[in-house]
């Protein structure tokens, strides 16, 4: 749900203050833009007029154009999943442990794709865009947009780069939404749908949890109706505060303790006030300011709405497997043992309807401690699983 | 590819083409690779080994990760034509749930299972006074992940008394061969059982 690395564990902090570009990184990476000025009709019934995504690209596209992985982004994420900007950059992309050559989703044979959702507040176009009717940013004014409306458009950046058909689409969190989405959107224009950490549907506590974040941004006095654009400030109190709880939903009880346990910050006495005392305290409200920095409230609204609508079998009275009916993808679906947040059992119900479905499904269940954040993590098992699997699609597709 | 081995060639041969499996503790997916390599089969190894799970996606083979001791109850009634239980039925923690459970998801069942009845095993435990280790059991008593060990005229009263038909049956000797004297003595001399079972009471038992 996030693009996080930016906590656990040293050697990551290590990684991410690079002397020079490591080996098996992608290295220096340019974001590209493409402006679609067609009419979006979306599934909300709105219209966008036009749209711009950013988007990344690493490796090679094959004269067979058969070798093309995209990869979908979580709440926080962007287009930027692995190497850098420059060469300076403290932190690589995202997705930087699992991305690159020799890496599970290997650049060396694979052409990867990375767009930034609409909606999102990285390049592509959202809430903090100009809206063309009025000259001014949108606001909440930007029509609500959904997974559904994700897949349409990243489908048009792969005709735009001339991509009939992915290898593979691959996500994690709510990019595994997007992933179960293409599959029964799209099925002819992907071959495998590698599904990690994610769930058919959020349960009433999830909705909750992105309920109270919204809820914090919007109650700031500083949110002005989402139009905090024109007034040269932004709600940092209530979007700090709706990372710091969504932070806590990313990590395990477990992973927080090892972390932090009950340690004071700097070793010292309780101030018996109301200031930092604890390290979990520091920790969270770091995140909060930093994430203030590189993210728009009304983003964060509108992709947390996004997460909770999302929900394919409601169509079909629930049934999973009857929302998965049009699919013809292989599936891979990975969760993590300590991730309460979407939990293996979760996943378990997307390969319960793969196979009532009779689709080839293969499901890992990975044992880890880091909680939903795990998705993001060298995790030697993970890094196994997704390797082997990935290396099979590229055999299958020449690359 | 590697020649199968000889009690999954047996099963491998018990499996018609173009059918639709589930094979319980399948390892790094030997039976599955060759069964669709070779025969058309399609399906799903249940493993929970994290290196053969691995092991079973580098061969192509469609793996769910899961303990058997959790059920099936994630697999549909009659959701596949044959489930197989190959060498793993004495390690599970509910041997006759899991049975009644394969019977539930599959049409057929192969079940598969080292025989505590052969000799080698008795003469350990009756003359040597020791608990067996044997080719088929080979672990001691303290770290054996064989919890539920059965012979061969146990599992069959066990079919017997809950209405389990058994179609077909092999025995194979510690070579892994079927000899004169395991169809003679099979609870003497076979070290591993294989089974062919169905839910409703069908034809006689076999012997092959």
């Amino acid at each position: 749900m996030r693009d996080g690395i930016r906590l656990v564990t040293p050697q990551l902090i290590k990684s991410a203050m690079p002397v020079e570009i490591p080996e098996h990184s992608v290295g220096l990476v340019t974001p590209r833009s493409v402006a679609f000025n067609a009419p979006l009709l979306l599934e909300c019934g709105r219209t966008l007029p036009a749209y711009t995504l950013v988007y990344e690209c690493y490796g090679a596209l094959n004269a067979a154009r058969s070798n093309a992985i995209l990869l979908c982004h979580a709440l926080s994420g962007d287009h930027h999943a692995a190497g850098y900007h420059h060469p300076e950059e403290r932190k690589p992309g995202w997705w930087e442990h699992l991305v690159g050559p020799g890496k599970p989703i290997d650049t060396s044979r694979f052409f990867v794709v990375c767009a930034n959702l609409i909606g999102s507040c990285k390049g592509s176009t959202g809430p903090a865009s100009i809206n063309p009717e009025t000259g001014t940013p949108w606001g909440l004014d930007f029509p609500m947009v959904t997974v559904r409306d994700w897949v349409q458009t990243q489908a048009q950046l792969a005709d735009h780069l001339g991509i009939d058909c992915w290898a593979a689409v691959v996500g994690g969190s709510l990019g595994g939404m997007q992933v179960m989405q293409w599959a029964m959107d799209l099925p002819d224009r992907l071959r495998h749908a590698v599904v990690i950490a994610a769930a058919p549907r959020l349960t009433a506590q999830n909705i909750a949890f992105n309920e109270v974040a919204r809820q914090a941004i919007m109650t700031d006095p500083d949110f002005h109706g989402g139009r905090y654009y024109a007034q040269n400030t932004k709600p940092r109190r209530g979007l700090a505060l709706a990372r710091m709880i969504g932070h806590i939903t990313y990590l395990s009880d477990d992973a927080m303790r090892k972390k932090f346990g009950r340690d004071t910050r700097g070793g010292k006495a309780f101030s018996f006030g109301f200031d930092v005392d604890f390290e979990v305290e520091s920790y969270l409200r770091h995140q909060g300011s930093s994430f203030v920095e590189r993210f728009d409230a009304n983003s964060y609204l509108y992709i947390t709405k996004a997460l909770d609508y999302f929900d394919p079998a409601a169509a079909h009275e629930g049934n999973l497997a009857a929302a998965f009916a049009p699919a013809t993808a292989q599936f891979l679906v990975i969760s993590f043992t300590s991730d309460w947040r979407f939990s293996p059992a979760r996943s378990r119900e997307i390969v319960q309807a793969l196979y009532t479905r009779n689709l080839q499904v293969t499901y890992a269940e990975i044992a880890s401690h880091q909680g939903h954040d795990s998705f993001l993590l060298p995790i030697p098992q993970y890094v196994e699983v997704l390797g082997a699997y990935l290396a099979r699609v590229a055999d299958e597709v020449g690359a | 590819m590697s020649a199968l081995r000889p009690d999954l060639a047996i099963i491998a041969g018990w499996i018609r083409p173009g059918s639709r499996i589930l094979d319980l503790g399948c390892g790094e997916g030997d039976l599955l690779a060759h069964l669709r390599a070779e025969h058309g089969v399609s399906g799903y190894g249940v493993e929970i080994d994290e290196a053969r799970v691995v092991a079973a996606i580098r061969r192509g083979v469609p793996v769910i990760q899961q303990d058997l001791d959790g059920g099936l109850r994630n697999f549909g009634d009659q959701s596949v034509d044959t489930v197989v239980l190959s060498l793993t039925l004495q390690a599970s923690k509910f041997p006759l749930d899991l049975l009644l459970e394969m019977l539930r998801v599959g049409r057929e069942v192969i079940v598969t299972f080292p025989n505590m009845g052969h000799w080698h095993a008795r003469w350990q435990l009756a003359v040597q006074g020791r608990m067996p280790v044997t080719d088929a059991l080979p672990h001691a008593w303290y770290d054996t992940p064989n919890i539920h060990l059965c012979t061969i005229r146990d599992f069959e009263s066990l079919c017997r008394e809950n209405g389990v038909a058994v179609h077909q049956r092999v025995v194979l000797n510690d070579q892994r061969r079927q000899t004169w004297l395991n169809r003679l003595l099979p609870n003497l001399f076979g070290e591993v059982a294989l089974y062919r079972c169905a839910r409703v009471a069908a034809s006689p038992l076999r012997e092959e």
